[in-house]
């Protein structure tokens, strides 16, 4: 087979490919041998592939692939959940509030003292000495004058100090003893407070006594 | 009496690891993995970019359009079936994209080298000029990298494309093929003048013109 220029030109860049049969390829290369622009078409052709498959030839622009991250990351994110904190987060938060919930629901409950009266309010700082009086059939304790402790005729009330009443499940009379109720512990008054308000109130706080 | 079957001498392809990670990928992104689409793209973003590059000739419109195309791609991901290659589908949109775009705003003003050129193959080199072997350090310099650059930039379109994705993104004559929706006959002859058309646009320069004032040449070539 003998080929000529046009022929070796055409073919070109089949046979840079590998792509030529092996029949043309000796051919190619005996023309190759003996001419002279032949050879140079085909060294700039191949100097043309070798050079453009290099990688440093086209470079992505800096931060190209940043950008596309942020632009993927909007498309990703459902908008209704944009700005909002990942559900992990969320389900953290919720499971605090219910250990937080139960945490200070517990301290309330172990630290309220078994009351005869559910609607009794907890005794705080009450004297263990301080004489008390209780009625049978009443769940209070009061100061010594009451007016509000049940007297009976046939049954006086009973003397004791406070910490016996309150083992016995007794509790304080929310009127004559109200300065060491629980409501009143958070917020503490100044010292004599209930008794100058108490003095005033002549009517709660017979000065005869018993 | 019968003579024994002959063993059968099948091959089995064993897929290489890339494959594999990439075919697990895909799957657990049309699964719903969504926040994995990226990695997914990464092996293909050079590809992506200069593909619009090759197209549009503009850096920040190839930006736009290769994220464009990324984004198109990972809403169709539910489409794509494995028949085809990611890689090549995601040339696909890449050129399709950019195309939309360039018909869009009708950029091409003049008429780039061969368009007007049949698509017959036949192509008469021009310049003769011996270059012998350039080696590859001369694209450490910028400046060369540029004007090879806008030598590619002056071909006609449908030769610039296969150009880019043969001998650029080295994807095979069928892929390249696939991803343009032209045969195997017109990715090659396009080849073949888009490299006849470069070598004559860089006979001038690569044959000596653009190193004279290059630190190496003081009289004589490297090569």
């Amino acid at each position: 087979m003998v080929v000529n220029c046009e022929h070796v030109w055409r073919e070109i860049s089949n046979y840079l490919e590998g792509e030529v049969d092996p029949g043309l390829r000796v051919a190619m290369e005996e023309h190759l041998k003996g001419c002279k622009h032949c050879t140079a078409v085909l060294d700039g052709t191949r100097n043309v592939v070798r050079l453009y498959g290099d990688e440093r030839l086209l470079e992505v622009p800096v931060g190209f692939s940043q950008r596309l991250q942020q632009r993927l990351a909007q498309q990703t994110v459902p908008s209704r959940f944009r700005g909002i904190r990942p559900i992990w987060m969320m389900a953290i938060a919720a499971a605090a509030l219910v250990v937080g919930g139960l945490a200070l629901g517990s301290a309330t409950i172990f630290r309220q003292p078994e009351l005869r009266s559910q609607l009794a309010q907890s005794p705080h700082g009450i004297p263990s000495n301080l004489i008390v009086y209780v009625s049978d059939d009443s769940r209070v304790f009061h100061a010594p004058g009451c007016k509000y402790l049940h007297k009976k005729d046939d049954e006086p009330p009973k003397q004791m100090n406070a910490s016996e009443a309150m083992r016995e499940g007794y509790v304080p009379c929310v009127r004559c003893l109200r300065q060491y109720l629980t409501a009143g512990a958070g917020c503490p008054r100044p010292p004599g407070s209930i008794n100058r308000w108490a003095a005033k109130r002549e009517d709660l706080f017979p000065p005869s006594g018993f | 009496m019968g003579s024994l079957p002959q063993k059968l001498n099948i091959q089995v392809k064993t897929p290489d690891p890339s494959e594999i990670r990439e075919r697990d990928l895909l799957r657990r992104v049309q699964d719903g993995e969504t926040q994995l689409f990226y990695e997914l793209v990464k092996p293909y973003e050079r590809r992506i970019y200069t593909t619009a590059f090759a197209i549009l000739r503009n850096e920040a419109e190839a930006e736009d359009a290769a994220q464009e195309a990324v984004l198109k791609a990972f809403t169709h991901i539910g489409q794509f079936r494995a028949e085809a290659r990611f890689s090549t589908w995601l040339t696909q949109i890449a050129v399709n994209e950019a195309l939309m775009r360039r018909r869009k705003a009708h950029t091409e003003i003049m008429e780039p080298i061969g368009e007007r050129e049949e698509d017959d193959g036949s192509y008469t080199p021009r310049d003769f000029a011996d270059w012998r072997e350039i080696p590859s350090e001369v694209l450490e310099k910028k400046e060369i990298r540029q004007k090879l650059a806008s030598a590619v930039a002056t071909l006609a379109e449908k030769y610039r494309q296969v150009f880019v994705l043969r001998d650029i993104q080295h994807l095979s004559i069928e892929e390249t093929a696939e991803a343009l929706g032209i045969s195997r006959a017109s990715v090659k002859t396009r080849l073949l003048r888009a490299r006849l058309m470069l070598r004559d646009l860089l006979a001038p320069g690569l044959g000596g013109a653009w190193f004279k004032r290059l630190p190496f040449e003081k009289g004589t070539k490297p090569w």
